[in-house]
């Protein structure tokens, strides 16, 4: 019968299995979780069967994700029940419910102790696997020497010693003093002469934790490992139960190979070469053969066997052997072998001196970049990566930025940064380093981070020759059609240096340069305006003798910028102006940037910061990035990829209009009343440190000391300031009756964002979530950025997309569980399939302490988002207004009762609908139009 | 450490048992389980046995319905973890003969009894079938 007889039991598990979806097996587990618990309250009634029955249920069902909060005192009660079935119910769900800090594991230590010191084997076992699962220090403490005493009994059995093995390791991973080194050491060398595979399969894991600590105490075990190697290479002794398809214990090889590769080196030459021998059978005699087992089995030593070769660095001839041999595994048809051959060859790069051996196989490696499989692509990329130097750089860079355009999403990023590293620390010559970077930014300008750019432009500046290449280079890249906001950053920073070495050639006149970047500023985000007016300043100044158009052109922007929200725009804005008419003085003022001083790349050093930190993972911090999914914690201040700082969002400003909950016209028209003082495309200014390091010198004159980069980063305001939208005397619109209240006003936010791309859409004391979004055509993509402003966590997280019909939206995944101080992003698709008003609703809630939140919030997928205005100028619109039939095609409205408001202003509030302006036309009429982008 | 987790998993996604080496709370798990499935899930059969997942490396190998996921740490060696997997199945088969998703669902204690068995603290304690099975023999006898 099921389970040992528990029919309840098995029909519960019956039950579940039926459930057609998660909503009834939640009312099904919900149920039984009533019914155990009403069982466990009147105790005195429950036999210890019940008892077990009933334990069993609940890890059943924390098994299926539910949460069981109760029931884990009668669980450990079991512990003490006399028969062996209850006993071992209550040692196994213990170990699965409960962590090793729990209070209750604490009550049991006596017994447990009893049961380990106990003549009952079977109860010895039980309990020194509970301890050897979950023990803590309080058990190492006072458990240890028994345990100790049992492995090293004569008297006690395999089955107990093997137990006691793993559980001393255990122990001893709480707390190293509980094995004495001294002492210890012999007794571990003679565990290693045991005939029992089971008790040598576990010793040797014992083994394996102590030498890797301290491997000059265990001298005395190396020789005994390579016995057992002999022992079983050669299956002398070797019972039919430990023989797998025909290779003796196939992990125990594994495992003592493994053993001997936390030995530095084997002095004793006759250990020595007995272990080569061994090692040589293995290399030479593993046989492909047709059995999958048998063939994982043989292939598994014969890794372990590569490794172990690979780690005493034998005479170069062996480690030919070793090449040639993972050669030929990563040109093979079976994936497993293809992807270890990858993986030991990437290994043996980092131990051994065989780089140009396996330098031979680059064109194999290469073809695996492009293997269906993304984890056999991955060690691909690590190995090229690996193999990287100067001599093959050019060629491995080239295939990866081949590659970047049709890589999956999830490789973009490594594949961009390392081909970044790879092209900065082996460029052959620097203008291939510039053509690399132009091109990676080109083609995936979202994963190229600012230090990126920063880098290009210090090597330009400080190479004369190469100035006037990266400059032509830049302009080529202006040309195109569509580019990313980072080329514009790039391109821009260049012309404005470098420019005039170019003013020769064809379409680089001042004006033209002008004109071409000019041209990028209506798409670009605030962090890029700072740049172009710096560059508008700069081609201004290269200007000699004056461009009077130029110089109004450039003069009317600087003004119109003077009274931007932005300060660092608007700081800009006012001194350039100011500086541009001083005449000649200007050439002083705006000279050249000074060479950079020598310093380290921050992109070299993050690489090497990362690999520190694989090195040094510990397991809490381990645990820490295991929160998210696929969204990507940013616990750094630094933003990964240039983005503004969403915190310092906090700052955004909420135009103060009079009704919350109008629809999109509407609020056009309060804002044209007048309501609004000021409207502006505005975000928060770029981290000082990011910009600050490039452009800071550049504002007023730069001697090289200047240039040093501001350490300290911004502090994002909502951080310091629990309620930096306090400003706002209108009190928040109530939306729900949480006890957490939103800080500012939801219903302004969403106003606010339906103007611009990037702002807060929702902040209360603990959570801050802030959008920033891209639209191309009728494609839209959203970032949420969820940050948590606590120092503990918030659970429960989830996030739901309720969209109307005309919206198709795809969000990522929401972890569950955002990490202290920590913002996760989350990409959010958006496709829009027809015209409509209706707006989509984000359903977001989570848990912090005893309250939870649930907020319903209109997400900025408005319709004029989807606008794409065209640009016509005075002379053509009344012939193209003509020949437009009516509507839907043309609508006339005239509007009445508005408050006067400035043409540059409302002009500006147009433009942030994406409505265009057209100019030239009787001052007092906007005329805006655009067709809407949809399927 | 090495095993840090073993799941058995159906071909719709339902966790058939879970066996945890390192404490995770409920909510980690259920995130880890969530991301697993749909990872390993997805892949076809020649693709290799081995995806890298956060810091794990899950080696799983399918059987019928049935997919066996085990987490391990990096270093591990991932082939002999593969065929530990098959020696989990063969051990159960020993026993149950031919095993399929009900035995493991409706004999969930007994698939522990073997993992206790096999696996101890993230290591491998015993590879004898025979050895392994003593315990549950003993008890089936008497009962």
């Amino acid at each position: 019968m099921a389970l040992s007889g528990m029919r309840g039991l098995s029909v519960f598990i019956s039950d579940i299995r039926n459930c057609q979806n998660k909503e009834q097996e939640r009312l099904r587990v919900d149920k039984e979780l009533g019914n155990v618990r009403t069982r466990f309250k009147n105790e005195k009634g429950l036999t210890p069967y019940e008892k077990k029955k009933y334990v069993w249920k609940m890890l059943y069902i924390y098994m299926l994700g539910y949460d069981v909060d109760f029931g884990h005192m009668e669980a450990v009660s079991l512990i003490s029940a006399p028969k062996y079935p209850e006993k071992q119910v209550g040692y196994i769900v213990t170990s699965c419910l409960l962590n090793e800090n729990h209070d209750f594991l604490r009550l049991a230590i006596n017994t447990v102790r009893n049961d380990i010191i106990g003549r009952n084997e079977t109860f010895q076992c039980l309990a020194l696997t509970m301890v050897g699962n979950i023990g803590g220090r309080e058990f190492a403490e006072s458990l240890a020497p028994d345990v100790q005493k049992l492995l090293i009994s004569s008297s006690c059995r395999p089955l107990v010693r093997k137990k006691a093995a793993l559980c001393l390791l255990r122990l001893y991973r709480k707390n190293p003093d509980v094995v004495n080194v001294d002492g210890w050491s012999d007794r571990m060398a003679q565990l290693l002469d045991e005939r029992d595979l089971g008790v040598l399969t576990s010793s040797m894991s014992l083994l394996v934790a102590l030498v890797s600590n301290n491997h000059d105490a265990y001298w005395s075990c190396l020789p005994k490992c390579v016995k057992i190697l002999e022992r079983l290479a050669r299956n002398q002794d070797v019972p039919q139960e430990y023989t797998y398809y025909g290779i003796p214990t196939p992990w125990l090889q594994v495992k003592t190979m493994r053993a001997l590769q936390y030995f530095p080196t084997i002095e004793d030459p006759n250990t020595r070469r007995s272990l080569f021998e061994v090692l040589q059978r293995i290399l030479m005699g593993t046989d492909v053969v047709k059995n999958v087992n048998k063939n994982n089995a043989s292939h598994a030593v014969l890794f372990e066997a590569l490794a172990l070769v690979m780690h005493l660095d034998a005479e170069k001839e062996m480690m030919s052997q070793c090449v040639a041999l993972l050669g030929k595994f990563i040109a093979v048809r079976e994936p497993n072998i293809r992807y270890l051959g990858l993986e030991n060859m990437t290994r043996m790069l980092m131990v051994s001196d065989v780089q140009d051996i396996i330098k031979r196989h680059q064109a194999q490696i290469i073809t695996s970049l492009k293997d269906p499989d993304i984890s056999i692509r991955r060690r691909a990329l690590d190995l090229l990566y690996g193999m990287c130097d100067v001599s093959n750089a050019k060629d491995i860079v080239e295939e990866l930025l081949q590659y970047l355009s049709s890589a999956d999403f999830a490789m973009r990023e490594e594949l961009s940064l390392k081909a970044a590293i790879l092209a900065e620390k082996f460029a052959p010559d620097l203008s291939w380093y510039v053509d690399v970077i132009l091109q990676l930014i080109d083609k995936a300008g979202d994963f190229v981070s600012d230090d990126i750019w920063f880098r290009v432009v210090q090597f330009v500046t400080n190479n004369e020759d190469l100035q006037p290449y990266a400059a032509a280079k830049a302009r080529e890249y202006l040309d195109k059609p569509a580019i990313h906001e980072t080329m514009v950053k790039v391109s821009a920073y260049l012309l404005g240096e470098y420019s005039h070495l170019l003013a020769r050639r064809p379409g680089c006149s001042p004006k033209e340069i002008f004109g071409i970047i000019h041209e990028k500023l209506p798409t670009v985000s605030t962090s890029t305006v700072p740049i172009l007016l710096s560059t508008y300043a700069k081609i201004l100044m290269h200007t000699q003798p004056s461009d009077p158009e130029l110089q109004n052109q450039i003069w009317a922007i600087f003004s119109k910028y003077e009274s931007c929200i932005d300060v660092e725009i608007q700081q800009r804005a006012v001194e350039y102006f100011a500086l541009s008419r001083k005449g000649a003085a200007l050439m002083d003022i705006l000279a050249e940037m000074p060479k950079f001083p020598e310093r380290q790349s921050s992109l070299l050093k993050k690489a090497e910061d990362a690999e520190v930190d694989t090195a040094e993972q510990s397991a809490i911090k381990l645990r820490a990035q295991q929160q998210t999914s696929n969204a990507l914690v940013v616990t750094d201040q630094r933003p990964a990829n240039g983005t503004p700082h969403v915190g310092q969002l906090g700052l955004v400003m909420v135009p103060s209009s009079a009704n919350a909950d109008h629809n999109l016209e509407d609020q056009g028209l309060a804002q044209e009343n007048g309501t609004l003082s000021k409207v502006d495309p505005q975000s928060p200014s770029p981290s000082a440190d990011l910009l600050g390091d490039l452009l800071g010198p550049l504002a007023i004159e730069g001697p090289p000391g200047a240039a040093a980069p501001t350490e300290q980063h911004a502090i994002p305001a909502s951080e310091g300031d629990p309620n930096p939208a306090d400003a706002l005397a209108l009190a928040p619109v109530d939306e729900q009756t949480n006890s957490v209240q939103p800080i500012g006003n939801i219903a302004e936010r969403f106003n606010a964002l339906c103007l611009k791309d990037s702002g807060v859409l929702y902040e209360d004391p603990n959570i801050q979530i802030g959008i920033k979004a891209e639209w191309r055509a009728h494609h839209g993509r959203l970032v949420l950025f969820l940050g948590n402003k606590n120092t503990s966590s918030l659970a429960s997280v989830q996030a739901l997309i309720l969209p109307p019909s005309h919206l198709k939206m795809e969000l990522s995944l929401v972890p569950e569980t955002i990490p202290p101080r920590a913002q996760v992003q989350c990409p959010l698709e958006v496709m829009n399939l027809r015209p409509s008003r209706d707006v989509a609703v984000l359903d977001f809630s989570y848990k912090f302490g005893t309250s939870s939140v649930n907020v319903k919030l209109r997400l900025p997928a408005v319709l004029n988002k989807f606008l794409h205005p065209i640009a016509v100028t005075a002379e053509e619109f009344f012939p193209q207004w003509r020949s437009l039939s009516g509507p839907p095609l043309k609508l006339q409205e005239v509007v009445r009762g508005v408050r006067p408001m400035l043409l540059l202003e409302m002009a500006n509030l147009f433009n942030s609908l994406r409505l265009m302006v057209c100019p030239g036309l009787v001052s007092s009429y906007f005329f805006s139009h655009g067709p809407l982008s949809s399927t | 450490m090495g095993i840090r987790f073993i799941l058995m998993v159906n071909k719709q996604g339902q966790t058939r048992l879970a066996q945890y080496y390192e404490y995770l709370t409920l909510e980690e798990r259920r995130a880890l389980e969530g991301e697993i499935v749909r990872k390993c899930l997805a892949r076809n059969e020649q693709q290799c046995s081995f995806v890298e997942h956060r810091t794990y490396k899950i080696v799983y190998r399918r059987y019928a319905s049935l997919f066996f996921l085990v987490g391990v740490d990096n270093g591990e060696n991932e082939l002999a973890i593969l065929e530990f997997i098959h020696l989990l199945v063969e051990t159960m088969d020993r026993h149950f003969g031919n095993v399929c998703e009900l035995d493991i669902m409706f004999h969930l204690e007994k698939a522990h009894f073997m993992l206790e068995e096999m696996v101890m603290n993230g290591c491998i304690v015993e590879t004898s079938k025979a050895n392994i099975l003593t315990p549950i023999q003993l008890m089936d006898k008497a009962s």
